[in-house]
């Protein structure tokens, strides 16, 4: 196993367990796109290009992106919920 | 259950299940060695027999070609489902499309921003067709150039533009092209099935290894993938969007 190799495993790893415990669900959804990003690179190291070129676009702006979305209809719903018992 | 109760049925629970892991990692062959005859087989006939250089694109969409038509529905049904759920419903109405709607300048999105992400649209949709058209030859193919494509409209919203992306990327135009991509996928199976007996059974000429016409219906059934998955994609995040920055609850006036 290669330098790069090991090196890459370390970063999905640690990129994994910051996605964890990122605080709330905003910072982990910005999080997971950088996770995401260590994966892609995890593909490419050892050797499947066709993976990691989906992953790329699916992890970093894919995803985050309906996430980022969700939160904010959620975070809507709530502010006039909030106004309605007001 | 106390919080001391459950750290210790965690910490039994996980290091069980890092025992076991690491008993399994152990006996894994190295990295690059394979034994597999499948493997070999695909190895010895994919560029001389499929003529297809990327062995993974010769797997997908040619020697495993049914399968994929499996994975392609799996795609679609999910959109279907996101479509479903996020439909508008009786009670919800659209914001009135005010000027600040129209641009929808959300917060931060500074002119740096704007003018990068306008300027990637261009080259975002080079490298995503380049992709779905040499999947057959290079690594890539119609899922990872679909994806690509489908975030070239989307710059148009990290712009800050949400309303000109719905002018570009209308939804009619994108669930067309995801419905097409995917009974067109279904129709290369059938060519197969109508001129050569075999349903997937490839009935284009294959070409010369390493050309951009080669591999047979590689190319066409990546094509038609390409637009599946830009159109799913598309759709998903559209109805996204739309339940985001649109689409309110009809109580407040």
């Amino acid at each position: 196993m290669t330098v790069l190799q090991v090196a890459v495993l370390v970063a999905v790893a640690v990129g994994g367990g910051a996605v964890v415990v990122a605080p709330n669900a905003l910072r982990q959804a910005l999080v997971l796109g950088i996770y995401g990003l260590a994966l892609t690179m995890l593909f490419f190291v050892f050797q499947d290009p066709d993976v990691a070129l989906s992953e790329i676009v699916v992890s970093t702006v894919g995803l985050p992106v309906m996430v980022l979305l969700a939160l904010r209809k959620v975070h809507h719903q709530e502010g006039e919920r909030e106004e309605d018992s007001s | 259950m106390s919080r001391g109760v459950r750290l210790a049925l965690f910490g039994v629970a996980g290091a069980g299940f890092a025992a076991v892991l690491v008993i399994g990692m152990t006996g894994l062959p190295d990295f690059g060695s394979y034994h597999g005859v499948y493997g070999q087989i695909i190895d010895g006939i994919g560029v001389t027999v499929r003529h297809g250089t990327d062995l993974i694109t010769a797997l997908n969409f040619d020697i495993r070609g049914f399968d994929t038509l499996g994975e392609e529905f799996i795609l679609f049904a999910s959109v279907l489902g996101i479509v479903l759920i996020l439909r508008q419903l009786g009670g919800e109405r659209h914001q009135p499309h005010q000027e600040e709607s129209d641009e929808h300048h959300f917060a931060g999105a500074s002119e740096a921003l704007r003018a990068l992400a306008l300027a990637l649209i261009p080259s975002v949709i080079a490298v995503g067709v380049y992709i779905v058209v040499h999947g057959q030859i290079t690594p890539g193919g119609g899922f990872q150039g679909g994806v690509i494509l489908a975030a070239a409209p989307l710059a148009m919203f990290i712009a800050g533009r949400y309303m000109r992306m719905r002018v570009i990327a209308p939804h009619l135009v994108i669930e067309l092209g995801d419905v097409i991509g995917a009974a067109g996928y279904a129709l290369v199976g059938l060519s197969g099935l109508v001129f050569v007996g075999i349903f997937f059974k490839n009935s284009l000429p294959l070409g010369i290894p390493g050309h951009l016409l080669s591999g047979g219906q590689m190319d066409v059934a990546s094509v038609f993938v390409g637009l599946e998955v830009s159109g799913a994609f598309l759709v998903a995040w559209t109805h996204f969007l739309d339940q985001a920055l649109l689409i309110r609850s009809g109580k407040q006036s």
